[in-house]
């Protein structure tokens, strides 16, 4: 298998993005000019199923979701460090499988921790 | 890059691109005539024959319907959310293996190119990498629509990705071990033989990524983001016209996408039962070009039959459960996938270091015998219906 890389190699990739912005931005474009416009107080407001408009609608949201940010932030760099021991297994052999599986031990106590603290906790 | 191989590269990137499109195209067909045999209904079947023209009508109407923008809404992320996701969605198929390779003598010289946007020793990275941008687009359009259902349901699909992308690369890496590589194309030339695809020797690590990518997929039943009972339309509420078609379309495209990915990852990708006594056959009789070239495209069909049986599989399970409450669904993305994903690891782990590469059905056969017996040991008791104050 191909090893080394030069810059040239990953044309391809700017051939596809180059296809996919071409058929999102003509998309855009045409759907833009051929439609009907036509605006009036009502229609503009945001839908709120019928009633008037109750203030703006970026107002502070339930910290859960939020938590949820950060213990993802957290546990996917984690996941990230799996990767480069994953393939390299066959190599690294026990010793490798026992260092990491003192890194999964210590990842699931802070898991069972955050677990206890009730932030997964949804009611 | 030599200038035959590129062209050929743009042209298989072309036609990949073109499939992928019409694919996502007549999945809405598809989803419409399934959810019409399995609820005994006939389904679309006015515009041309047997209905066969109901997409193209449908992008039709949807680009002369009014490209209507709220007042309050931010306009260039309005504008931005939608193109957002379907760049994601369209860029992720570039890694994916389609088929062997393709043979042409070009100047005298024999040249074989993969039938593969670009074959990189990081193919599993860049998937997740582009996959996980593909949030953006739905929170950009969430947020930028200013209406209070629309930002509702883009964190409620932001919190749902990123909750079921840790168990997704966690069950992938017990296939990682085995391979030894990121690239796509290696994981499936690994599957040569037909008991050696990952969903044997993976089981539950397929069950872990299966029900992730429904779940990335915003696929019932994990559709929180557009719950029309709660959301009205979820995040893309104020949409109309083609933007709304881009985030449709976007959703198809992704199950595509990650219909292909499956097959790639867990069933062999374009390797079938006797491919290489076939593709012998084929050489031998019609010469190492053309034989090649034929035995590629029945790879490439055989693959695309795994696909279109998974773009099915998620049709048939939309019409088959219904959609998890919330908190169900975070408990089953962090409470049981990522545990589960993680002791699939350390017992594939374990199996390896002595060869064997079975070790996962330990745990799906212990699993099971707990679910039997916990079953056997509940009292038989009437299902009341609970009601949380």
């Amino acid at each position: 298998m191909n090893t080394t890389y030069v810059p040239a190699d990953y044309l391809p990739i700017l051939i596809q993005m180059g296809l996919a912005l071409g058929f999102i931005v003509t998309t855009m474009l045409v759907t833009h000019a051929i439609g009907p416009k036509r605006h009036s107080v009502k229609k503009d407001d945001p839908f709120e199923c019928g009633i008037p408009v109750q203030g703006d609608a970026r107002t502070p949201i339930s910290i859960k979701y939020f938590l949820i940010a950060i213990l993802f932030v957290l546990f996917d760099v984690e996941v990230i460090f799996l990767y480069p021991w994953a393939v390299n297994f066959k190599g690294l052999g026990m010793t490798g499988f026992i260092e990491m599986v003192l890194f999964m031990g210590l990842l699931l106590a802070g898991f069972f921790y955050i677990i206890r603290k009730g932030v997964l906790k949804w009611e | 890059m030599a200038l035959p191989i590129l062209l050929t590269k743009g042209l298989i990137i072309l036609v990949i691109f073109g499939i992928s499109l019409l694919i996502a195209t007549y999945s809405t067909y598809a989803e419409r005539k399934v959810a019409a045999f399995l609820q005994d209904r006939i389904g679309p079947n006015r515009a041309g024959p047997w209905g066969l023209l109901q997409p193209i009508a449908d992008a039709g109407k949807l680009f002369f319907k009014e490209d209507f923008i709220p007042s309050q809404a931010s306009k260039w992320l309005f504008i931005l959310g939608p193109s957002l996701a379907m760049f994601t969605a369209l860029m992720s198929s570039a890694v994916i293996p389609f088929g062997d390779s393709i043979r042409f003598a070009w100047d005298n010289v024999n040249y074989d190119v993969n039938v593969q946007g670009i074959e990189i020793n990081i193919g599993v990275l860049y998937i997740f990498g582009v996959v996980s941008l593909g949030v953006y687009g739905v929170m950009v359009g969430g947020w930028a629509s200013n209406n209070k259902f629309s930002l509702l349901g883009a964190i409620r699909a932001a919190s749902q990705n990123i909750s079921y992308e840790i168990a997704l690369g966690l069950s992938m890496i017990a296939i990682l071990m085995m391979t030894g590589s990121l690239s796509v194309r290696q994981i499936v030339n690994e599957q040569a033989t037909f008991f050696e695809w990952n969903v044997f020797t993976q089981p539950l690590g397929f069950i872990i990524f299966l029900t992730c990518s429904f779940a990335e997929c915003n696929r019932t039943p994990f559709d929180l983001p557009e719950c029309e009972t709660e959301l009205v339309g979820g995040y893309h509420t104020e949409y109309s016209s083609m933007k709304l078609g881009l985030y449709l379309f976007s959703e198809y495209i992704n199950m595509f996408v990650s219909s292909a990915f499956i097959s790639a990852l867990y069933f062999g990708g374009f390797h079938y039962p006797f491919m290489n006594e076939v593709n012998g056959a084929l050489e031998k009789s019609m010469g190492a070009v053309t034989g090649h070239n034929l035995a590629t495209a029945i790879g490439f069909l055989v693959f695309f039959g795994k696909i279109l049986f998974f773009i099915f599989f998620f049709m048939w399970v939309r019409w088959t459960l219904p959609r998890f409450r919330y908190d169900q669904l975070m408990n089953l993305g962090w409470k049981i996938f990522i545990p589960l994903s993680i002791l699939n690891v350390v017992v594939t782990g374990a199996g390896l270091l002595y060869d064997f590469k079975y070790s996962s059905w330990l745990i799906v056969v212990v699993m099971t015998v707990l679910a039997v017996m916990s079953q056997a040991k509940a009292p038989k008791q009437q299902v009341v219906p609970q009601r949380t104050v």
